[in-house]
């Protein structure tokens, strides 16, 4: 047997190795981009369609999501902003950027995102040139991390049709019961604002009393995961007020019609 | 016993790399939650394990003794990327679950064990043998593992539906310690004591051997 362990031949094992693997993973990555950009983009969709109770079983997603429409949102002005190519809108760069987001301080940072984008894509879902549903964005912090996910409200801007997290890290069984269809389903039909304007929708400490004339902005706590439940309840209070869709809602209401 | 076949079937009970060797265990609290996602993380492993046993050793009698390890990781690395981008590219679902999991399968001391121990003297056929029987014997304890976690913590199996939920209107309240990874530790504790009872050989000798009570040693010297 030859000596394998002269400079040389260690040399060159490493080098043709290091070639081998990297061409090899260099190959996997580029042939399956598309397949990979394909699934996220469905995942993204179906739950975006989820959140607006819009998925049926026997069609396919992309097709259903034909009658939804992206729209751009200067957050601070509460108006769409098409000078901004939805391709090119990312929001954690968005977030990151100092030019395209704003600091939040203590008093007005209830879903403890630090920093906020000035910009997000919001989805307005059509029924035969109807505003049927508007999907919203929302994000914040949970027990472990940050929960990210769809509200969807009806085109009276004030009824939840339902709220969908696709990226969360709570504790399976506790937190984790935020992605149970049966907690999902309370969503349907509350209400967000108050009479006086005010974002008063919250996850309460154990069940909801139906009799109470409260019950219409409440939503059942989960057991075990009063975190979690905060979180949720202070991240629709971040993203429903002044600093998140508030000015939006606003103008929307103003409009007779949302065709911008 | 043929010597392939004994390669292949070893690492199942008389030699598990789980049970026995007490390796790959970090895996084996954190996906073992539910079924589904335990098989196709087995999967994973035993296709990373079998590959790279099956490459280390085919260029074994190449591969200068200073560099070994880092060959061996370049190889496992590589094999591990390569299956990450397949889940994700047609099980996307899965490869969220999984997440970090996947990855972390370079850092499983079965694979590199393995390679280390066995592909290093052995040829290319018998140590994809070897490879494959080991990933099978880690499978067979996550199986089992996941089963009961699944089956205890959501009253499932492989997400149908056995106990029905007191959350979803049945009777069945589920023990959520079960869905939490610690509860892996009690289960492979378990099964150690299950397959050491039935396979008596693997009992070990204890190390240390617990001393009469000082106290009653002091009321009746000698």
């Amino acid at each position: 047997m030859n000596n394998n362990d002269t400079i040389r031949k260690t040399l060159i094992v490493a080098v043709s190795l290091c070639l081998v693997c990297s061409a090899l993973i260099s190959f996997s990555a580029v042939e399956l981009r598309d397949l990979q950009e394909a699934n996220k983009t469905l995942d993204k969709q179906s739950k975006i369609l989820s959140a607006a109770g819009l998925l049926e079983e026997d069609k396919d997603v992309s097709v259903i999501f034909n009658s939804i429409q992206p729209r751009i949102v200067n957050l601070k002005t509460g108006l769409f902003d098409p000078s901004i190519n939805l391709e090119d809108y990312d929001e954690s760069s968005f977030a990151r950027n100092p030019e395209t987001s704003i600091e939040l301080n203590s008093e007005n940072d209830l879903a403890l995102l630090k920093r906020r984008e000035n910009f997000q894509t919001i989805y307005l879902h059509y029924d035969e040139d109807k505003l049927n549903a508007i999907i919203l964005p929302v994000r914040g912090y949970g027990l472990w991390g940050t929960m990210k996910g769809y509200l969807a409200i009806e085109s009276d801007l004030k009824t939840i049709i339902g709220l969908e997290f696709f990226d969360d890290k709570e504790t399976p069984g506790l937190g984790g019961e935020i992605n149970n269809p049966r907690w999902k389903a309370i969503w349907k039909g509350k209400e967000i604002y108050s009479d006086s304007g005010e974002v008063v929708i919250s996850v309460i400490k154990g069940s909801v009393d139906k009799t109470n004339d409260e019950s219409i902005y409440q939503v059942d706590g989960l057991s075990g995961a009063t975190i979690t439940s905060n979180g949720v309840t202070n991240l629709l209070s971040f993203w429903l007020g002044d600093m998140g869709y508030g000015p939006l809602i606003q103008n929307l209401k103003l409009k007779e019609s949302i065709d911008v | 016993m043929s010597k392939a076949k004994q390669v292949l079937l070893n690492p199942i009970f008389n030699d598990n790399p789980i049970a026995l060797q007490i390796l790959g265990i970090c895996s084996a609290l954190a996906v073992t939650g539910t079924l589904y996602i335990t098989l196709i993380m087995c999967v994973a492993l035993t296709t990373v394990v079998t590959l790279s046993n099956f490459f280390v050793s085919l260029i074994r009698n190449h591969i200068p003794t200073n560099i070994r390890i880092i060959v061996q990781i370049s190889i496992i690395a590589t094999l591990v990327m390569l299956v990450d981008e397949v889940l994700q590219a047609y099980d996307y679902e899965s490869s969220k679950t999984l997440s970090v999991f996947v990855g972390l399968i370079v850092t499983n001391c079965i694979v590199m064990g393995r390679a280390e121990a066995f592909a290093m003297k052995n040829g290319p056929l018998m140590s994809a043998l070897d490879g494959f029987g080991n990933g099978l014997g880690y499978s067979i304890i996550l199986i089992i593992i996941a089963v009961i976690r699944e089956f205890i913590g959501a009253g499932t199996f492989y997400g149908f539906e056995i106990m029905p939920l007191t959350t979803n209107g049945g009777w069945y309240m589920a023990n959520n310690f079960f869905l939490t990874p610690a509860s892996s530790f009690f289960i492979i504790g378990f099964t150690i004591w299950a397959l050491r009872q039935w396979k008596t050989d693997q009992i070990e000798e204890p190390e240390f051997k617990i001393s009469k009570n000082s106290l009653e040693a002091e009321r009746r010297p000698g």
